[in-house]
């Protein structure tokens, strides 16, 4: 199945959850969050939301900005 | 001398100032120019993680047990993304209160007055604290406070442009508008700007290219953090009213007669 993370396109195998994902590409947990298909999935629904071909994944943490 | 804490969200702060974490030389940098500010609120932007996800994080820099982190929604056009970003920062452990910007032009970085006040009604009703940065407009900051803001966050000047306090007056004015914390959020360049926003009465002051921009921001974040507390101390002082003509400050009387 395609699913696109933080906008770039990844095929990826069936069945997969966001905790898989997460742990594939090797994401620190510490305030992170992640939304699907534009709505936040709380991080105790990470391992039983499995993904689905067209899915939009982003997965965001704070960064550096301002004013 | 003076109380000086600011209360926001039930939360009290001594210090006045809020700065950024964008734009820096480096993350040690950033680290050592917010010590120096001495500011106990820090924002930070939310945005995509890079992948593969490892690699510094600006948290690694900026401790979240020491400073309140305020997240920002900088780049969200529409109220919609900006309540998304808020759900995501909240989700991600950064809290509630928040720093809500909904941009309305690419160009000159003002807000979209109207999704601005929408997304402060949807954001207050879900129980974040919410501070919005909007145009200096003492209407528009009593229609922000009726939707639930929990400070208003007039802009001095363009977003990063360093042009200081463009309409004192209409600061003023907001600051009589309004019973909610005013912060001047945008626009300082150099110290004497700060002074002048907390001169003229405002709660605190938000920046970040001011400091961070500067050529050594450490030493500017020190004269905004004195200029923050000097504005704060003079403006409760009271200062003289100005006058056309001097006025002697030593006695007339008793002046010797020199003349012959």
């Amino acid at each position: 199945m395609n699913v696109t993370v933080n906008g770039k396109s990844m095929e990826l195998s069936d069945g997969l959850t966001i905790e898989d994902l997460l742990a594939r590409l090797g994401v620190r947990r510490e305030f992170t969050a992640v939304a699907l298909n534009r709505e936040v999935t709380p991080k105790h629904q990470y391992t039983e939301s499995v993904l689905r071909d067209g899915d939009k994944v982003e997965i965001v943490r704070p960064m550096g900005g301002g004013r | 001398m003076y109380d000086t804490s600011l209360w926001l969200g039930g939360k009290e702060f001594k210090s006045r100032l809020i700065v950024g974490t964008g734009k820096y030389p480096s993350f040690e940098n950033m680290r050592d120019a917010i010590e120096a500010s001495g500011a106990e609120i820090v924002t930070v932007a939310v945005r995509r993680v890079s992948l593969p996800g490892q690699g510094e994080s600006l948290l690694d820099y900026v401790d979240p047990k020491r400073y309140t982190l305020l997240p920002n929604t900088a780049g969200c056009y529409t109220a919609d993304e900006a309540v998304r970003t808020c759900y995501l920062a909240r989700e991600a452990g950064l809290g509630t209160l928040v720093k809500l910007e909904v941009i309305g032009d690419s160009r000159t970085l003002f807000p979209d007055a109207i999704g601005l006040l929408e997304a402060t009604r949807t954001l207050a009703r879900e129980g974040f604290t919410v501070l919005p940065y909007t145009n200096d407009d003492p209407v528009m900051a009593k229609k922000l406070e009726d939707a639930g803001a929990a400070a208003v966050m007039p802009l001095g000047a363009p977003i990063g442009s360093g042009l200081g306090i463009r309409n004192p007056y209409n600061i003023k004015l907001i600051l009589e508008a309004v019973t909610v914390p005013v912060i001047v959020d945008a626009g300082v360049g150099t110290a004497s700007d700060a002074a002048i926003a907390m001169e003229l009465g405002c709660d605190g002051v938000l920046m970040n290219t001011a400091i961070a921009g500067a050529k050594d921001p450490v030493a500017m974040a020190t004269a905004m953090k004195l200029a923050v507390e000097a504005g704060r101390l003079a403006s409760k002082a009271g200062r003289i009213g100005k006058k056309l003509y001097a006025t002697a400050s030593s006695p007339l009387e008793g002046v010797p007669d020199w003349t012959s």
